[in-house]
């Protein structure tokens, strides 16, 4: 009898032994951590960790690890650590994505293994339309939203003749495309500019043009440095009253501060459209502002705010299946509801999972300590749907 | 209107031609006299642009920051070359090539080590920041103007010296034939340094000078060295001549393809098309022109004499 226990005690203990092998959710972040572009990527990786921190370490009763790994602005580097964290790590999810490119190349290594995708910042047309795909999520937006709602905000502001700057690369075609979509105006000019790790930065040639077009207003797509150097240079071109600006996704909590530092006044008051904003009036964008303030004692930017949403979105798949990772339909399930704390407040997802959401006008404004930030001044859009989500067929 | 426009467009090519000359002289010398391929040349554009960055900060002075980057970077220059670059001139242009990729690795690294990731960035003088007329009815950035002077300046000292003092009759001895001018007794390993130091704070001086425009920020050098190595080919190995002229036609024919190639094509192809192919014939421009220099004139355009 007692050898017949202990054998039973050995069988259940070796039953056991996959079970606790999965005693953590593993999650792969994948973001730029090297070149000019880090800085993009600090701001998510400090986010991150401050959602773990936030949720204890953990989810589901399960402990939280998290593998950081860097695409170094490059797609082919940023598929080859994809395919690191897919197969020789075994994460759960793998989540982050600057770059739409860089998502594109990297999103059947996740996709075709069976994991879950999560972009946190990423929104290219083709995932949200013809390449959607059951196990991918997003807790940012499609690429073409965000300047759809710039060009209602152009034809309110009764500006007729727009000049277009963006970089030549798929979210920069997206930004064009989305801004084109809703601008009812002529667009006189329109430059799209090299991109990658020899980005070009120097845009004089491109600003002459631009001065020269007989436009009112100039719409701006320059994300991460870019952006400071695209303003520093419309200051210096003389442009500030000849040409408003407009923008998405370049004056942001990332180059607010280092444009304060060079006293670029022109940038002070310019608009830009933006789901989110550090100032938007939600529990949990009160939580996490003032938390990543007091932590590292900068503004986030909506990089950082997307990427905090990304780990409360797995928090609560893994919570909705009580820590089995093995129920990837529990999973999914849960994640399709977006029943978890966001930034920015309560949305839904479409079926394309990308979130149907309020997109806003946001302004550059000093803050009461008398930082640069921007404040939400006006709704632009309400529960507004990405343009790709019929071509989806889940 | 049009002329304007064109005009503008001369001086923005000028601009960028010139800086790229600051940086390929430096490259072409050290390649054509030391033959030296030195793929972390950019590396001094980058740390000059910090160097000039943290000090203009520091100071609160751009003219401070730009007098004292430049000492600082010639001796990074100098103390690269005794450390490193030294022991390579020996090697063939395989070993070259991996270990100055290898110092590329270092320096971006010690950037990000020291100063962060997010690059810096510093606000001009006020009476650096507005315009000038140049022409009636023509304004442009006078730093960009301030920019054309001084790398022109540089060409013209940099001429003199070449072509009237002694040390410039060793570097076109040395560039046309190494062993002889070793052989007649002239210390050759202090001329190297003199060189590799001259070369680095040219490209130090164009980075400092590109960093208010857009910023100082790690890999910037990286970017630009490939087009420098262009201008080198076109203008001819060794070449000072080569190099200046080489940077003006490169600077000229990147700038003006920029603003007036989707126009030009928008008379044959649709619209659609032609805003799509522009961007990417435009970046192609110089490698085309690289291409057909090497096919119809392979040392350059001009090459040094006695080569």
């Amino acid at each position: 009898m007692k050898i017949r226990i202990t054998l039973l005690s050995v069988v259940v203990a070796l039953l056991a032994l996959p079970a606790s092998a999965a005693d953590k959710v593993k999650i792969g972040f994948v973001t730029t951590l090297t070149t000019g572009a880090a800085v993009i990527g600090k701001d998510m990786q400090d986010a991150v960790n401050l959602a773990v921190e936030d949720i204890g370490g953990k989810m589901g009763g399960l402990d939280v690890e998290m593998i950081f790994g860097d695409d170094g602005f490059k797609p082919e580097t940023g598929k080859q650590v994809t395919d690191k964290l897919v197969k020789s790590d075994d994460v759960d999810f793998v989540a982050g994505y600057i770059w739409s490119h860089v998502l594109l190349a990297s999103q059947k290594s996740v996709l075709g293994a069976g994991k879950f995708l999560i972009s946190a910042n990423a929104g290219p047309s083709q995932l949200a339309g013809k390449l959607c795909n059951k196990n991918f999520f997003s807790t940012s937006w499609q690429n073409d939203q965000t300047p759809m709602a710039m060009g209602e905000v152009l034809n309110q502001r009764g500006i007729k003749k727009l000049y277009i700057m963006s970089p030549n690369y798929a979210a920069g075609k997206n930004m064009v495309a989305g801004v084109e979509r809703t601008f009812k105006g002529e667009i006189v000019g329109k430059d799209m500019t090299k991109w990658g790790k020899d980005a070009q930065l120097d845009f004089s040639a491109e600003l002459a043009k631009a001065g020269a077009s007989g436009a009112d207003a100039i719409f701006v797509f320059y994300p991460g440095k870019a952006g400071g150097a695209f303003i520093k240079q419309y200051e210096q071109a003389g442009l500030t009253d000849k040409l408003p600006l407009y923008t998405v996704f370049t004056i942001d909590s990332i180059a607010l501060p280092k444009l304060q530092k060079a006293k670029m006044k022109a940038v002070l008051g310019s608009l830009n459209t933006q789901f989110w904003g550090p100032d938007l009036d939600t529990p949990q964008n009160h939580r996490f502002v003032s938390g990543f303030k007091k932590k590292y004692g900068r503004y986030p930017s909506f990089y950082a705010a997307q990427s905090y949403d990304s780990i409360f979105l797995i928090k609560s798949a893994v919570e909705a299946v009580g820590g089995n990772l093995a129920d990837m339909d529990g999973m999914r399930a849960a994640m399709e509801k977006a029943d978890f704390p966001s930034v920015r407040g309560a949305f839904r997802y479409g079926k394309n999972h990308f979130p149907i959401q309020n997109f806003y006008l946001r302004k550059v404004v000093e803050d009461s300590d008398g930082n640069w930030t921007t404040s939400v001044v006006d709704t632009v859009f309400e529960d507004h749907q990405d343009t790709y989500a019929g071509e989806c067929k889940i | 209107m049009d002329s304007t426009l064109l005009v503008i467009q001369i001086l923005n090519g000028l601009q960028l031609g010139v800086l790229l000359f600051l940086l390929a002289a430096g490259l072409t010398l050290v390649f054509g006299i030391m033959d030296f391929i030195n793929l972390a040349h950019g590396s001094f554009y980058m740390v000059g642009a910090f160097f000039c960055a943290t000090l203009t900060l520091w100071f609160d002075s751009f003219l401070l920051g730009l007098l004292l980057a430049l000492p600082l970077t010639l001796a990074v220059g100098v103390v690269v070359e005794l450390l490193v670059v030294r022991h390579l001139y020996q090697e063939d242009h395989l070993q070259q090539i991996l270990a100055t990729f290898g110092l590329i690795l270092v320096a971006d690294t010690l950037v990000h080590i020291i100063w962060g990731p997010e690059g810096l960035t510093f606000a001009l003088p006020e009476v650096l920041n507005g315009q000038v007329t140049v022409l009636p009815g023509i304004r442009f950035p006078i730093y960009r103007i301030l920019i054309i002077s001084v790398g022109l300046l540089i060409a013209a000292g940099l001429y003199w010296v070449v072509a009237r003092t002694r040390i410039g009759m060793l570097i076109r001895a040395g560039a046309s034939n190494r062993r002889m001018v070793g052989a007649l007794g002239v210390d050759i390993r202090y001329l190297f340094t003199l060189v590799f130091g001259a070369g680095a704070v040219m490209a130090g001086l164009a980075g400092l000078m590109i960093a208010p425009i857009t910023e100082a920020s790690i890999g910037m050098g990286n970017e630009i060295l490939i087009v420098a190595f262009v201008v080198i080919v076109i203008g001819g190995i060794g070449s000072i001549k080569g190099a200046f002229l080489g940077a003006l036609l490169v600077g000229l024919i990147d700038t003006l393809g920029r603003s007036f190639l989707d126009g030009m094509l928008k008379l044959v192809l649709s619209n659609q098309a032609a805003e799509t192919s522009a961007p990417a014939i435009s970046a192609m421009l110089i490698y085309i022109l690289m291409a057909a220099i090497l096919y119809f004139r392979p040392q350059g355009l001009f090459p040094p004499k006695g080569r």
